[in-house]
């Protein structure tokens, strides 16, 4: 899926509402949460989001942190479920679903997908997920993937 | 001690997600996971040899910036040090 062609996200009906819910619960700040799941041809599938607090409290409208102690816990969760963190999500209260310069410069977890939700005056809108592709720091990028929500 | 390899820096194990290392110290135990798996080094330490600041190490569930010794705290054998690089962003 590497030649020229989009990488999707899969995650099922469940997962994908989960993560838009949350985003019209904290609005008019910020959500964020983990993606569980495993490593299939062209991306990642998902199997499950846990919720996490937003650590900026001072700027939760626009910004979003979640605390390393949160993610040891949800290491912990993806082995016990079997399966890796893939990626997390975060809200984008009344602007679009896509990806600022803060939030590249702020992402680290190359090889996994970041997920975006506009939330338009408390109603999730759109959801885009992007794969922070790359080898390092240098020459890290978001590639935008199609989400491919799973019904049943 | 167990160190846990997030799984950005797996692709630098072979895929492995912890390293089993004796080792005395923080700084020994990141020492031993990076002689192990060399290209891990410019993922975890700038040219000059210091922690790139977007890399949280926590010793159990301690993040080791608020430990008195640091990099020089004492290790057992039992303990968990978790590699985690931050998660965060923001609009413009
Ligand atoms: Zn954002």
């Amino acid at each position: 899926m590497r030649d020229g062609g989009m990488g999707e996200l899969r995650m099922s009906r469940a997962v994908f509402e989960a993560v838009r819910a949350h985003g019209e619960e904290a609005y008019p700040e910020e959500c964020c949460g983990a993606l569980l799941g495993r490593r299939v041809e062209g991306g990642w599938a998902v199997e499950a989001a846990l919720r996490a607090g937003n650590t900026r409290t001072e700027s939760a409208r626009n910004r979003y942190g979640i605390s390393p102690l949160e993610l040891i816990g949800a290491k912990r969760e993806a082995g016990r479920l079997g399966v890796e963190i893939a990626g997390f999500y975060h809200s984008h209260p009344d602007h679009p679903a896509q990806w600022s310069r803060t939030d590249l410069q702020e992402s680290h977890w190359v090889g996994c997908v970041y997920v975006i939700t506009a939330v338009a005056e408390g109603r999730a809108t759109v959801s885009n997920s992007f794969l922070l592709e790359g080898t390092s720091e240098e020459d890290k990028r978001f590639e935008g993937q199609r989400i491919e929500v799973l019904e049943g | 001690m167990t160190i846990v390899i997030p799984t950005p820096l797996r692709v630098f194990t072979g895929g492995k997600d912890s390293l089993d290392v004796a080792a005395g110290t923080i700084a020994g135990a990141l020492e031993e996971l990076t002689t192990v798996y060399p290209d891990l080094r410019k993922h975890l330490f700038r040219a000059e040899g210091k922690m790139r600041a977007f890399v949280n190490i926590y010793l159990n569930d301690e993040d080791m910036r608020y430990l008195p010794e640091k990099e020089a705290t004492a290790v057992k054998a039992s303990d968990t040090l978790s590699i985690i690089p931050s998660i965060a962003g923001g609009v413009a």
